[in-house]
């Protein structure tokens, strides 16, 4: 009888370190994750930054600006384009 | 000492008497029973009844709900290209009775955010408890001004709208005010889309600030969804660069362009002027905030010609070889008097469109019953909104046919005594496009064609009057400027004095309404021009080059094959080469 109880109070002791183990494992896993959380919320708003940033440097009128006074170019007359068409 | 040898005792004190009455130990002992059963109703009390304000108070200490922001949906063109992306930014405020600064200090948080030292030290010394001192500044800024360290000092995370297009796109879009929140254009009309729902979850934090543990998610944050506009980036920058050179060419007041595709409805491009930038609204005015295309009207005059052509080809009242008498180029109904700009002698219904002449018109309308003339009008979406959605617009005047007088009936075949706005032109023009009939327009990206529409006149109407529009851009027509090289392309002018108090003043709205390709249309190019004063003021002179420009820009980046027969052009097939033609123009 006092062998069974001195098992069974090994038992309960093992169990309880394992949910302090457990318990501990846990918040540090959730903290992991809150930070990744946080990192996609941070490259989301620089993933807008950049495309807002793209969209600038694109802008149509920067572009024909640049085209038209750095590169000299022009739009081509009707005559210079060619059309490809698909074989039927 | 003396008397305690007298045999005083204590056991004899008088005080215990055995005679002291009865009650009195009873009224200590019920005291101190009430006493603790009041103990232990107050404690019943806390436990089982007032125990979620305690808890409350306990979690307090430990659990925190935090709110999780939510950003508000992007806004892109057809292609995916950003228009408008909201970013976060800080806004510095204070807690007055807290922000105590030394005038060193001040000096320095005033520079910072470029306010003047007097108007800072005025807001600290207010009475509230919460004071702004500087909205939507850029998180660096905010950075440099928490390393000062100032008590009562704080910042707060907010968001700021950005526009890269700037005053390109600055009316469809409109704004959002400095909550995030659309004031104006697409970001109001779609602002259910567009807002995103801040979430909250309750946490466990430890002493040191970091969160250990999710309790529970109140409300999951919900991210404003992405808007796919039907504007075309590059066809709208065509329209807006054209529109700006002709209103500092023509001296105009305003005016406005708007592009639509054909085959969807989709409004391809919609450029107004005056503009403004949207990202410095500092002095903005409300002649620069119209949306003119959707919220001014204005009578369109001879662009409504081609819809009656096209009702009298319809009830076969004319061919479009009949020949309509148009001398002298006056005609008196009632006590009125209609006239023509250039007087014209006999012309062909095909020649009244070409030479837009008022008489020719004005004959053709009063063939038949003011309720026909009513419905087609009806039919073309003239006198009501459209309901795009957009905030302000409006829908013109059109009056019920039972108030018309002949005088009237005559003058609206002419585009005269009814009002529209420049996106109701444009669509109405559909029913030419599209081998007549009309599709509801959309400002949002379709993902499939609409498949059925209104049907207002029979294809073979349809055909014959895009016939008639084509001949207007040709020689002898009113608009040979808006032709476009390589393509066949139609339309017609409109030239219509203004109302100033009821008279007619010697001001003009120009417009120009065109289809393009003529072969196979794919596109509807509305331009209006308001009040050009720079000596020219004639539809066919003002508002049919932008029209060209447009289109001849657009159909090149829409890669529509060209379709005029006859300029020196190379179609390149497989298996043939052929020269490359240097300069054909």
């Amino acid at each position: 009888m006092a062998r069974l109880t001195g098992f069974l109070v090994m038992l309960v002791v093992a169990s309880s370190l394992g949910v302090v183990a457990s318990q501990h494992q846990a918040r540090k896993l959730y903290t992991a994750v809150e930070r990744e959380q946080q990192r996609s919320q941070q490259l989301e708003i620089e993933w807008g930054q950049l495309q807002l940033e793209q969209s600038t440097w694109a802008a149509h009128a920067r572009i024909e600006k640049l085209a038209r006074e750095k590169l000299a170019m022009r739009p081509p007359l009707s005559g210079q384009i060619i059309a490809i068409e698909e074989r039927p | 000492m003396k008397k305690v040898k007298k045999g005083v005792t204590f056991n004899h004190n008088p005080l215990l008497r055995p005679e002291l009455s009865a009650w009195r130990p009873r009224f200590v002992l019920l005291c101190l029973l009430g006493g603790s059963l009041a103990l232990v109703g107050r404690a019943v009390y806390l436990q089982g009844f007032h125990d979620q304000f305690l808890q409350a108070k306990g979690e307090s200490r430990y659990a925190r709900v935090l709110e999780v922001p939510a950003t508000r949906g992007k806004i892109t063109d057809r292609q995916g290209d950003v228009l408008a992306v909201s970013s976060p930014v800080k806004s510095i405020w204070a807690i007055p009775e807290d922000a105590r600064l030394n005038p060193s200090q001040t000096r320095q948080l005033a520079a910072l955010i470029e306010t003047d030292v007097g108007e800072l030290n005025q807001k600290l010394a207010s009475e509230k408890d919460f004071v702004y001192l500087k909205r939507q500044v850029s998180p660096e800024l905010a950075e440099r001004i928490a390393a000062l360290k100032l008590p009562g000092i704080h910042d707060q995370r907010e968001y700021r709208r950005f526009y890269p297009g700037g005053d390109v796109m600055a009316h469809v879009l409109g704004f959002t005010g400095v909550d995030d929140k659309g004031q104006e254009g697409i970001e109001l009309a779609f602002e259910p889309q567009l807002a995103g729902k801040p979430g909250s979850r309750r946490v466990v934090k430890d002493r040191r600030g970091n969160v250990v543990e999710d309790v529970q998610s109140i409300r999951p944050p919900q991210d404003g969804r992405e808007v796919a506009l039907s504007i075309d980036n590059k066809i709208q920058y065509l329209a807006h660069a054209a529109l700006k050179q002709a209103m500092t060419d023509h001296k105009a007041k305003a005016g406005g362009v708007v592009v639509l595709d054909a085959r969807t409805g989709e409004v391809l491009a919609l450029a107004n002027a005056p503009t403004f930038n949207p990202n410095n609204r500092v002095k903005l005015t409300g002649e620069q905030l119209r949306n003119r295309a959707l919220t001014d009207t204005f009578e369109p005059g001879s662009t409504m010609k081609p819809f009656t052509a096209a009702l009298a080809l319809e009830k076969g009242k004319v061919t479009a070889g009949t020949i309509i008498n148009c001398a002298p180029g006056r005609m008196t109904i009632g006590s009125a008097t209609i006239s023509d700009a250039h007087p014209h002698g006999a012309l062909s219904v095909a020649q009244v469109i070409q030479k837009s002449s008022n008489i020719g018109a004005a004959k053709m309308a009063l063939s038949f019953p003011p309720e026909t003339m009513w419905k087609m009008l009806d039919d073309l979406g003239f006198g009501s909104p459209l309901k795009l959605g957009f905030p302000g617009e409006v829908g013109g005047r059109l009056r019920p046919a039972k108030a018309w007088r002949p005088i009237e009936q005559a003058t609206m075949s002419y585009g005269h005594g009814m009002s529209v706005n420049l996106m109701q032109m444009a669509n109405a023009y559909q029913v030419f496009a599209r081998d007549g009939d009309i599709v509801p327009l959309s400002l949002s990206r379709l993902d499939a064609p609409p498949v059925h529409g209104t049907r207002v006149f029979s294809p073979q109407t349809a055909r014959e009057v895009r016939q008639m529009l084509e001949m207007v851009v040709q020689q002898g027509g009113t608009a040979p400027q808006a032709s476009v090289p390589g393509y066949r392309v139609g339309g017609k002018t409109g030239t219509a004095m203004k109302l100033v108090g009821g008279r007619y003043a010697h001001k003009y709205v120009a417009s120009f309404v065109g289809i393009a390709p003529i072969s196979d249309p794919r596109l509807i190019v509305a331009v209006m021009i308001d009040e050009p004063s720079n000596g020219k003021h004639y539809g066919g002179d003002v508002a049919a080059p932008i029209f060209s420009q447009v289109t001849a820009g657009a159909l090149r980046s829409l890669g529509v094959v060209p379709d005029a027969p006859l300029k020196p052009l190379q179609v390149a097939r497989q298996g043939v080469s052929q020269p490359v033609v240097r300069e054909a123009m």
